[in-house]
């Protein structure tokens, strides 16, 4: 059982004690540990479930690769799931739980009994449970989904409380990692005199030298690490930052690096997670490598560890995985684990290395400790309860796996070997090699990801380049640091690279199945993936049933695919699978590496951008006034716009209806400041504008004001609006809500990409004006009544302007309708609109003035027949499908979509075309969308669909319900009865109809 | 996430700053042209893998057009140039010429 | 630590300005009128209560007190009756903020791609980008301030926005 040990631990402070809690029971750890060695310290070998199996796990590893610690950490609001215990700092408070399992994590009901394992191999669920169909919705699916998976979502009604934010950075040479070989490559490119960014995951740098100790330029290692930080600190062009993970590099130099600045500190006020979007000139990774497991029967049970693991636990935290540690290997390094053992006066029963001859000076300092090492012998089952190993089997690694002795014990540390961590180097299309003699893939310098200028974008320096050895590594990333200088066009720093004291290690042997000849019933027991059960078997599987393709058999078995993405299990699945195929395993090859390289939060990602802050939202001058009366608001593009402005205590349908005839009866206020106003000048602004719009613009008299259409080249409308000529040269045109800076684009891409020749400018003048609009028959008494302006008929006549002053603001009052009333479109200062509108409601109070929304604007211009882009168009309709071919010029020359509407297919006489609808039973409204059908039903049971329904509204001044449809050959169709099928065997019928309602002469406006 | 330099302004700037544009150097067919071009200006567009010629706009920043020469498979950018232009200019032609030998360049087959 | 005050929204005169910026008339017309040169790219010129900053080829947006806005742009446009150009008042269509302190930089970085560090970006230097998900505009004073310039509409969305990224607690640390 683990335990904390007496003495020693690195990292840890033991003046400083923590308490926290696991499952509800109070622990104690050390300022310093994570939460990993602080279960260890205080017995917890067993920390969760598995995924699929139920399998009691242990902690497995000490950092990011960690596939077993998983946990829920804190409550309520805060409850997080699967989070790495290897990577969690401790913190007084801090409260874990154990995931997937069921009443609790010693016993679990939910654990799959070895038998029961035979019937959810590889790729179970595409095989199993398919039939009866019902049964796998009903039966099957519900049961696995309580038994398989990680940790519970969050409550429904949980809040995220804290902040997140992103940060732009920037740096010549970005350095991941701050091991031996990142402060080198970071220190050289920074003497160099490249500004650097050197980013660390952990909350400390030093990497395996702190660990592992050994002298680096006369100095113990992590005295050195230290020395080289303070030098760093001191660089002004240099940027340390800790806690802080490379996660992904794209394309040019971009990088996205999650920093979790206040997971240790919850609550403290700070962000609790920073996305740091970085873009660097070259990108050194210094990312080290990672262990790599041994295959072996029964190698999941707490208490098998990473080599490494172990020693960083006694050596880093001063916690001791077990009194009896057999240490299982295929190289040298692990006998550093084995002497950390020892050091911590703590027992190695046996040594088994696979090789044949174990004679490297480490494995002979750990023989002269008197530790038995029994070569060319591996492990054939590892026994143990819930609790743990118990014992190993000892057998020859070339045999079948016939115990030879068993070996009591209660920590098993393994080493398969080592591999570099090629992940950022590969997101991009870096390519990687296979080192057959240290069995592993490495970057391939020859073919690096590339940059915007077709050069290297990032280069691999120290363990993560192969460079497994620390005077190996930092002879690497002194080097990878100088060429960079070099690409850079800095002089690389002429300092020696530090020189670490190192002793030879013998050649590595790989093992990818221990023993080499394991039977079925071992290989069924022997993991690849812990976090996602998957086993040396299932593997075999894949290959047998067909699945050859590594990125095929990780899919049909799930390897790799978990959250831990097989930073332990890859390379060993591979290796397997190219055994089982009889390929070498660089023809195999690696699946895709992909960011990030360890979750990042979706508050990370997201940013500031949620709550109120999710989305802009555009408001117009009379926003604030609108909101106090209680609007009912709608998105209109990125503007929010009054739907209805709602009485105390009425419904918004009643308010819909009351606006209406209050406009149509006395007189509306509506704000249409969100109309874009776009203004065009020039000697060729006519010209211009004459290929912009369907109709002539050139012809239009100063002073007036004409509605026009804009289409695409493919002939379909896409904007409309009204244009008034200011001067000669100068116009200003009106644009839909959503529209105004698609349109203004619009203008600017082909004055600046098409007639560059023409002597044009434009300006967005949306913003300057708050546009707001005085509708119905008392409109005109309640603008003369602000005084300033003779608006009489004849002055200003129907589609003219002028301007003047009104109230005593400066205003363009247009005199347009897009409801059929006597109507002024009044435009005023941004900063002046709500004086003006208060104005407007003063003077109007007498003739029952009422502000109206968005939903009356829209029943009042169906009244009247009016289109509105994005209801009766779709980017499929022509202005002549609209009846609106009066406004496409016959005249021009040219203008955009003149060429398209030639087409046969826009020519067609039986295109869908707009007409009114009058339902038969006047009360029915149309559904929006509905389908017209016509004729028998087709074989599947529908009818011939022959148009639909673009907008449908009760009319309260006509008291029936209207509705404009597109509807094929529609014109041909007047006072035909269609029918819509609103939902199987019901549907309305309604008489094809003009689509004007109310008042086609125009007399109303006329006035 | 590209970095794009706009000739406009002198920026070098990530790509949420501009807006993608298709295809550079199309040509416009307007009324009379016969319906095989206009269908190829509506419609067809070169998709290589290898060098390409691509209108953007620098839309959070100066606002105006330009055009880049890339390549596709590769994303290396050999150069951004004005919008006002039929074809790419020398200085980018030769930068392509540079980077890509075996590259044939329809701009100079025309010459 | 990086204290950092916002203050804003705020208004001033604005006009923007289209034309050929080489234009000898044209430019003499601006100086003239403003009293201050002509910027070079990307870079802002201020003197006293008036500013040109460099927009984009053909634009200028020249700053000056607000009540004044309208008033020049008519003249501006009358002078320069005889060149092709475009002067529009745009004060009510923008909003103004003032981000000091030692940590204004770090609180554009948040939301800006640009690289702000003080040897990239200095008094003078105008930028227009984006600040996370709108349009923004800003430059540095001779006092090391910034001044941001966004949209009217987003003025209260860009005032929380400043506000979050510049609240105690958040500092990235870099400018210390």
């Amino acid at each position: 059982m683990s335990s904390r040990l007496p003495r020693g631990g690195r990292l840890i402070d033991r003046a400083r004690p923590v308490a926290f809690s696991f499952n509800g029971t109070r622990l104690k750890g050390f300022a310093g540990d994570t939460l990993a060695s602080a279960l260890l310290g205080s017995g917890r070998s067993l920390v969760g479930r598995s995924f699929k199996y139920h399998r009691p796990r242990g902690v497995y590893a000490s950092g990011a690769e960690e596939p077993n610690a998983l946990v829920s950490l804190g409550t309520g609001d805060r409850m997080e799931p699967n989070q790495r215990a290897t990577t969690t700092e401790l913190f007084a408070g801090l409260e874990a739980r154990s995931q997937n399992h069921w009443p609790s994590l010693e016993t679990d009901l939910g654990a799959v009994s070895a038998g029961m394992a035979k019937f959810l191999p590889a790729g179970f669920y595409y095989k199993t449970f398919i039939q009866p169909r019902a049964a796998w919705k009903h039966l099957f699916e519900p049961v696995i989904r309580r038994s398989a998976g990680l940790g519970p979502a969050p409550a429904a009604g949980a809040r995220d409380p804290d902040r997140y934010e992103h940060f732009h950075a920037f740096a010549d040479v970005l350095v991941v990692g701050a091991g031996i070989a990142g402060l080198t490559a970071a220190r050289r490119a920074g003497a160099a005199g490249a500004r650097v960014l050197l980013l660390e995951q952990a909350p400390h740098a030093g990497g395996r030298a702190l660990a592992d100790g050994g002298r680096i330029d006369g100095a113990d290692a992590h005295d050195w690490v230290a020395a080289q930080l303070a030098a760093l600190a001191q660089m002004p062009n240099v940027t340390v930052r800790l806690r802080t993970q490379a996660a992904g590099v794209y394309d040019h130099g971009y990088v996205l690096a999650g920093e979790r600045v206040a997971d240790h500190t919850p609550g403290d006020g700070r962000p609790r997670h920073r996305l740091w979007r970085i873009r660097a000139g070259h990108i050194i990774t210094a990312t080290g490598a990672i262990e790599r497991p041994l295959a072996f029967a029964g190698n999941d049970r707490p208490g098998v560890m990473l080599a490494s693991a172990v020693r960083d636990y006694v050596t880093l935290y001063g916690v001791s995985p077990g009194d009896r540690t057999v240490l299982v290997t295929g190289n040298d390094d692990a006998y550093r684990t084995a002497l950390a053992l020892l050091d911590a006066g703590l027992t190695v029963p046996a040594v088994l290395d696979v090789r044949a001859r174990a004679e490297g000076p480490l494995a002979q300092a750990v023989r002269a400790r008197g530790v038995r090492v029994e070569t060319g012998r591996g492990v054939a089952l590892a026994w143990g309860g819930r609790r743990g190993v118990t014992s190993v089997g000892i057998c020859a690694q070339a045999g079948e796996g016939a115990v030879l002795e068993e070996i009591g014990c209660d920590c098993v540390a393994v080493s398969g070997g080592w591999s570099p961590v090629v992940h950022l180097w590969s997101h991009c299309g870096g390519k990687l090699r296979w080192d057959e003699a240290a069995a592993m893939f490495v970057p391939d310098p020859a073919r690096p990801p590339l940059n915007h200028d077709g050069r290297a974008m990032v280069t691999a320096a120290g363990a993560a380049s192969g460079a497994l050895r620390a005077d190996a590594a930092l002879a690497d990333a002194a080097a990878a640091a100088d060429r960079v200088a070099q690409a850079l066009d800095l002089s690389p720093s002429e300092a020696p690279a530090p020189r670490a004291e190192t002793v030879d290690e013998a050649a590595p042997e790989a093992v990818w199945m221990m023993p080499h000849g394991a039977p079925a019933a071992l290989r069924e027991k022997a993991f690849l993936d812990f976090q996602n059960d998957v086993k040396v078997s299932d593997v075999q599987l894949a290959a047998q049933e067909g699945f050859e393709s590594v990125e095929h058999a990780k899919r049909y078995t799930t390897l790799g695919m978990a959250t831990d993405q097989g930073k332990l299990s890859n390379i060993n699945g591979l290796a397997v699978l190219s055994q089982s195929l009889g390929a070498p395993i660089p023809q195999v090859g690696t699946t895709t590496f992909r960011p990030p390289y360890t979750p990042l939060s979706f508050g990370a990602i997201t940013g500031a951008a949620r709550g109120e802050l999710f989305k802009p939202v555009r408001k117009t001058a009379i926003d604030g006034w609108l909101a106090a009366q209680g609007a009912h608001w709608e998105p209109v593009g990125d503007w929010r716009r009054p739907y209805a402005i709602p009485r105390p205590g009425e419904s918004v349908e009643d308010a819909v209806t009351r606006e209406v005839l209050n406009t149509r009866r006395n007189v509306g206020l509506l704000d249409a400041s969100t109309l874009g106003k776009i203004l065009v000048k020039g000697p060729d602004a006519a010209k211009f504008l004459d290929l912009i719009y369907t109709n002539m613009m050139s012809t239009l008299k100063v002073g007036r004001c004409r509605y026009g259409l804009m289409c695409t080249e493919n002939g379909f409308l896409f904007d409309d609006g009204v244009v008034a000529r200011l001067s000669e040269d100068s116009f200003l045109c009106h644009t839909t809500s959503g529209g105004s800076d698609r349109v203004h684009a619009w203008m600017e891409e082909w004055l600046q990409t098409e007639w560059w020749d023409f002597r044009v400018y434009t300006a967005n003048l949306t913003e300057q004006h708050a546009q707001i609009a005085v509708v119905g028959p008392k409109a005109r008494q309640v603008l003369e009544a602000l005084e300033g302006m003779d608006l009489g008929r004849e002055t200003l006549p129907f589609m003219g302007f002028a301007e003047g002053t009104l109230a005593g603001i400066p205003a363009r009052v247009h005199r347009i309708s897009f409801s059929g009333e006597l109507s002024f479109e009044v435009a005023v200062p941004a900063g002046r609109g709500q004086a003006f509108w208060d104005a407007c409601l003063e003077a109007g109070a007498a003739h029952g003035i009422q502000p109206y929304g968005t939903e009356a604007l829209h029943v009042m211009r169906a009244e009247k027949g009016f289109i509105m882009i994005g209801d009766e168009t779709d980017g499929t309709v022509t202005p002549h499908d609209l009846n609106l071919g009066w406004a496409v010029s016959k005249k021009k020359q040219d203008f955009i979509g003149k060429r398209a509407m030639e087409r046969t297919h826009l020519t067609d006489p039986d295109r869908k075309q707009l007409v009114g609808l009058a339902t038969l039973d006047p009360a029915e409204v149309l559904p929006d969308g509905a389908h017209a059908v016509e004729g028998a039903p087709r074989p599947d049971g529908i009818a011939g669909m022959i148009g639909h329904v673009t907008s449908s509204y009760f009319s309260p001044t006509l008291d029936r319900s209207i509705a404009m449809a597109l509807i094929r050959g529609g014109s041909r169709r007047m006072g035909q009865v269609l029918r819509f099928e609103v939902e199987p065997g019901r549907a309305i019928e309604a008489t094809v109809v003009d689509p004007v309602f109310l008042d086609p002469e125009g007399e109303r406006q006329n006035v | 996430m590209l970095l794009l330099t706009c000739p406009c302004c002198g920026v070098s700037a990530e790509e949420t700053e501009f807006h993608p544009g298709g295809e550079a150097h199309l040509k416009r067919s307007g009324p009379g042209s016969d319906d095989a071009a206009f269908r190829d200006y509506l419609f067809a567009r070169k998709n290589p893998r290898g060098v390409h010629f691509e209108r953007w706009r620098h839309a959070f920043g100066c606002g105006k057009w330009f055009h880049a020469a890339r390549c596709t498979a590769t994303l290396e950018v050999f150069g951004t140039y004005a919008a006002q232009t039929a074809a790419p200019p020398a200085h980018v032609l030769e930068a392509i010429r540079a980077r890509r030998p075996d590259w044939i360049s329809e701009w100079e087959q025309d010459r | 630590m990086s204290e950092t005050r916002i203050i804003g929204p705020e208004r001033r005169g604005m006009i923007a300005l289209r034309g050929e910026l080489g234009d000898a008339a044209l430019g003499a017309v601006v100086t003239e009128v403003t009293g201050v040169a002509q910027p070079d790219v990307r870079r802002i010129a201020e003197d006293g209560d008036f500013a040109l900053a460099w927009m984009s080829p053909d634009e200028l947006l020249v700053l000056l007190p607000f009540e004044q806005a309208a008033d020049t742009a008519a003249m501006l446009s009358s002078r320069l009756a005889s060149v092709h150009h475009l002067a529009a008042d745009v004060s009510d269509a923008r909003s103004l903020f003032r981000i000091e302190g030692p940590g204004a930089r770090e609180v554009l970085a948040k939301g800006a791609p640009v690289d702000l560090a003080p040897d990239r970006f200095g008094r003078g230097d105008f930028r227009r980008t984006r600040l996370g998900q709108v349009a923004a505009a800003f430059w540095m004073h001779e006092d090391a301030g910034f001044t941001l310039v966004c949209f009217r509409s987003v003025e209260d969305f860009v005032a929380r926005w400043l506000a979050r990224a510049a609240a105690p607690g958040a500092e990235v640390g870099l400018s210390d």
